[in-house]
């Protein structure tokens, strides 16, 4: 039993999370959005990591390495949600994810997607 | 130690014991408890000689941190919260004036040379641990002192401004070190979260001075700010900063920077789709 959730809204992934998140989970997620985005060809993937208080280094390269790979499959993938502490700790750690999309919420990274937002 | 050590602190204590009341009733006529009436001041001294009794029961007279000395601790705290202000400019009150009575009391007793000066030694020492004791307390209140006031000023001097919806502001003044700006750091991140801000101008044109800690700082702080889906402006850089950034080859990287804080309000406000039009005169 993961602790993610994948939902399809439309031609979008939103993936939830409740509670920890172990190493496991995080590579079965991957495994599991990679084989979902390229099977229904959808365009975007939202991370919405507003559930979680606690982001390792692990669960960051996991993260950016799962953004890579819904790329690789023309789907782009935005982080939603992120809060101030794990933002500030992530830096502290030097995980700065320069390639990573960010969006405040679920909202924003909707319309991000549907290149309607100010990107 | 000469071999009259342990006869002669025996003596000690019992001196202490049977002269219990005149050693209240000189102590109470000192300085120390001039701020009490009658009353208090014998119970407080009573307090006091039971603590030095204590600690020369223990042979603890030069350790501060021994349990004779705690009592004496909380009889000093209040006594020291009454004469706040006192001519020496001290809050604590000088406890050396006890050793003239007590040693008086000690010679008079018809005693051999050695025992007089050991016991006299000891309670001199004790009363003198006694006073470290005060100074302690007092240094760490003052300790105490200092640092509510840097929390005060703090949380005085990072305020975190909403300027439009989704726009926040925070203007940095002053000097900033590694604890004021990691305090405007969170405050800021956090409001970014509270708010649902997709802009954050950091201002720093009331900012004299800017070292690579600091930079590195304002750098992480954006850094963040975009982890979380927001973005980061910095405004007001002096001319002088700048060059000193570009010397020290400090890069702000991909943050986007704008000379004032207009600038980069209207830069916010193009960014959340606004546009700034001329509305004609307003009658």
């Amino acid at each position: 039993m993961t602790s993610a959730s994948i939902i399809k809204l439309s031609d979008v992934f939103l993936v939830t999370f409740q509670g920890e998140l172990s190493d496991r989970d995080a590579l079965t997620l991957r495994e599991d959005l990679a084989k979902r985005v390229s099977g229904t060809g959808a365009c975007g993937v939202l991370i919405d990591v507003s559930g979680l208080e606690l982001v390792d280094s692990f669960l960051a390269r996991t993260l950016h390495e799962l953004a890579e790979v819904c790329a690789l499959l023309a789907a782009r993938t935005v982080v939603v949600g992120m809060r101030p502490e794990v933002a500030f700790a992530l830096v502290e750690l030097g995980l700065t994810l320069p390639d990573l999309e960010t969006a405040l919420n679920v909202d924003e990274g909707l319309s991000l997607l549907d290149g309607t937002g100010p990107r | 130690m000469t071999e009259a050590t342990y006869p002669a602190r025996h003596q000690l204590i019992e001196f202490l014991e049977t002269h219990k009341e005149e050693i209240e009733n000189e102590w109470a006529e000192t300085p120390v408890f001039a701020s009490r009436d009658r009353e208090t001041a014998k119970e407080e001294a009573a307090a006091l000689l039971t603590g030095l009794q204590r600690v020369v029961q223990d042979g603890a007279e030069e350790d501060s941190s021994a349990e004779g000395f705690t009592t004496a601790r909380t009889v000093l705290g209040t006594l020291a919260a009454r004469s706040a202000g006192g001519p020496s400019g001290s809050t604590l009150p000088d406890v050396s004036v006890l050793k003239e009575p007590v040693l008086r009391l000690w010679k008079q007793q018809d005693l051999s040379d050695d025992v007089t000066h050991y016991g006299a030694m000891v309670l001199a020492t004790a009363i003198s641990t006694l006073r470290h004791v005060l100074l302690e307390m007092e240094l760490s209140l003052g300790a105490d002192t200092i640092l509510a006031q840097q929390e005060q000023l703090a949380e005085l001097s990072t305020p975190v401004v909403k300027i439009w919806e989704g726009v926040l502001a925070i203007p940095l003044i002053g000097t900033l070190d590694s604890m004021r700006s990691q305090t405007a750091t969170e405050s800021l991140l956090e409001e970014i979260a509270k708010q649902q801000a997709k802009v954050a101008i950091l201002d720093i044109t009331g900012v004299t001075a800017v070292d690579t800690l600091v930079a590195q700082h304002l750098l992480k702080t954006a850094m963040a700010a975009r982890l979380m889906g927001a973005e980061c402006v910095i405004s007001g850089i002096r001319p002088q900063i700048a060059q000193t950034m570009v010397q020290l080859g400090i890069s702000l990287g991909e943050v986007v920077t704008r000379s004032s804080f207009a600038d980069a309000f209207a830069y916010a406000l193009r960014k959340l789709g606004f546009e700034v039009v001329h509305a004609g005169e307003v009658r």
